[in-house]
């Protein structure tokens, strides 16, 4: 027993000096709060990044193993031609289902403009296959797809004898298969972004061109349109991110066949990590994978966040 | 847009306005109609007539098989246990990050400290990673802690990456709560939980339906966390439709592989329904506008 400390009560010190440390207590609790996440991110987003980063210099197969052996997994990639197949189809299927959702997204949104009566109804049945999983979208559209009983067999029984529709199975064609099915998925979601930006715009401005005699089809071009930029941008990003994500769709809809004709790098990733013993080899695709979204995402996040400081 | 005088020709444009919006629905409808009418037919009708002949009789034999009784892989329990599974996983998940994401809001948009905008901004970057970047690691890591196929596990990981868009959500909504609300409380005395309880919380209601709204579509839907990090039987059932319909001994039976599909469509489905314009404002929220 250190006389000190006994001494300590005597002072009187012993009250405010929990007082200010329940304070600083107090002060600290906002970061507190945060900390939790702020360390899981840390690991579960940053550090594995990291983690697979490395993971993709290695020579590991089935087990990782931290021999490194510089970028040769890299190299392996490139020259692989399953690789080549994954990332020309997503250039593909991204830039179709980008595209067609941009434009039929606009077009279904200024046609919903026009003060349509049963306006709600059409846009709860334009967008409901967004409520849906990739999955369950993808067994629809196989039944549907299917050339043995599905919309060929229909169309033929139909009286159309020489109707061929057999993209599903047709290693040159499955990949449109995937857009067809991607656009039924989220087109109406593109649809509720632009609605939603057309009835923000500016309607003063509106009735001025209006008065000026210009046309509805003119407002929209010169107008309309051009004012919905960010909107724009915004599903560009997010189409694309889906794009890129695009793993349930295949894994359903056709297994990444015929062969591998309809692999994504999403897929491709998957099947060298998880079920072929490539770790490194899958780790350096995912790698490939992150830096496109990067390039597509550090231009977007830094203009959104700009554009939030000075708003 | 439309002017009072009505000409025959604007009349014209009108018809055919509601015409092609009638047909782009009946297109939007298909899909779903189809998966109906093949679910509610026997193997024989469907090799014999088309994908829109309607069934003879109306029969439930496919649901009931495919509720309790299709083989999905390694089991022919149909998908109805997988569909407890991702109840199982859904609940504690939406539960835990929405109440997570709402004090991270909470604190990134009220209580602010130098650096907090940083760390909101290198969060955000959870939302738009390609998840492929994160499996290897993460599966590592699930075995190392023991929760490797385990619902736990699943639960972990979701929490782990729906975290990022629920601190978006509740964030960006709590911003625009007004800021003399909670100085007054702050004078008055109360506490950073005391102010969360019973000032802010009760003035969250419409982010939080958006936010479990999100969050349940999110991780019922969820394919890819499932299929790498389940095991046999704690699989949800995105993953056991999937292997129903892709693997078959025998015949192929489309009525059975379509009503299992509906069944796991149909919690979100009934979500949209219900709350379609929660869904929608999830969606939006989801495309970081606030």
């Amino acid at each position: 027993m250190n006389p000190k400390t006994l001494s300590l009560p005597e002072t009187g010190t012993v009250r405010p000096v929990t007082l200010r440390l329940q304070d600083r207590l107090a002060a600290q609790l906002p970061k507190l709060v945060l900390a939790p996440t702020v360390i899981v991110t840390l690991v579960a987003v940053y550090g594995y990044m990291i983690w697979t980063g490395l993971l993709s210099l290695t020579s590991s197969r089935i087990l990782p193993v931290w021999k490194f052996i510089g970028t040769e997994q890299y190299g392996k990639l490139l020259e692989n031609d399953r690789w080549g197949v994954a990332v020309e189809n997503l250039i593909i299927f991204g830039g179709l289902f980008i595209l067609i959702c941009l434009v039929l997204g606009v077009l279904m949104a200024i046609l919903l403009d026009q003060k349509i009566r049963a306006e709600g109804a059409l846009r709860t049945i334009y967008l409901y296959p967004m409520a849906i999983s990739f999955i369950v979208t993808g067994t629809a559209w196989k039944w549907l797809l299917n050339p043995g009983l599905g919309l060929q067999k229909t169309l033929r029984d139909w009286g159309f004898e020489g109707f061929t529709f057999d993209w599903l199975v047709n290693p040159d064609r499955v990949v449109y298969c995937l857009v067809i099915a991607a656009v039924w998925q989220s087109s109406g979601f593109v649809m509720a972004l632009f609605l939603a930006g057309l009835r923000g715009a500016d309607q003063e401005m509106i009735k001025a061109a209006q008065l000026d005699g210009a046309s509805m089809p003119m407002i929209y071009r010169r107008i309309i349109l051009p004012s919905l930029k960010p909107v724009f941008f915004s599903a560009f990003v997010i189409l694309s991110h889906i794009a890129i994500k695009s793993f349930d769709l295949v894994a359903a809809l056709t297994g990444g066949g015929p062969g591998y004709a309809s692999d994504l790098p999403a897929t491709f990733m998957y099947q060298h990590a998880f079920t072929r013993g490539q770790m490194g080899l899958g780790a350096a695709s995912a790698m490939l994978m992150l830096g496109g979204v990067l390039a597509i995402l550090v231009p977007y996040l830094y203009s959104e966040l700009r554009s939030k400081k000075n708003g | 847009m439309v002017k009072p005088q009505q000409t025959l020709n604007q009349q014209l444009l009108r018809y055919g306005l509601y015409a092609i919006l009638a047909l782009a629905a009946l297109v939007y409808l298909l899909p779903l109609w189809v998966m109906l009418l093949t679910s509610l037919k026997d193997v024989e009708e469907i090799r014999t007539g088309t994908l829109l002949s309607l069934p003879a009789s109306i029969n439930f034999d496919a649901w009931g098989k495919a509720w309790s009784g299709a083989c999905t892989g390694s089991t022919c329990e149909g998908i109805a246990p997988f569909f407890g599974n991702s109840f199982q996983i859904v609940i504690p998940a939406v539960l835990i990050s929405t109440l997570v994401g709402s004090l991270n809001g909470y604190v990134l948009s009220l209580w602010k400290f130098r650096g907090s905008e940083i760390l909101f901004g290198a969060m955000l970057v959870g939302c738009f990673i390609p998840f492929q970047v994160i499996l290897l690691p993460m599966a590592r890591m699930l075995a190392t802690l023991g929760l490797a196929n385990t619902t736990t596990g699943l639960v972990a990981v979701h929490v782990t990456y729906g975290i990022a868009f629920t601190t978006l959500f509740f964030r960006n909504f709590y911003v625009g709560l007004p800021k003399e609300l909670i100085a007054a409380a702050r004078l008055d005395g109360a506490g950073f939980f005391f102010i969360f309880r019973r000032v802010v919380l009760p003035l969250s209601t419409p982010i939080i339906v958006v936010c479990v709204i999100w969050q349940f579509t999110q991780i019922w839907n969820d394919f890819l966390f499932g299929v790498v990090f389940s095991g046999a039987d704690t699989q949800p059932v995105t993953v056991a439709l999937n292997n129903l319909v892709n693997t078959s001994f025998g015949g192929k039976e489309y009525n059975v592989d379509m009503a299992a599909a509906l069944m796991a469509a149909l919690p979100t489905l009934l979500v949209y329904v219900l709350a379609g314009k929660y869904f929608v404002r999830g969606l939006t929220a989801g495309a970081v506008k606030g």
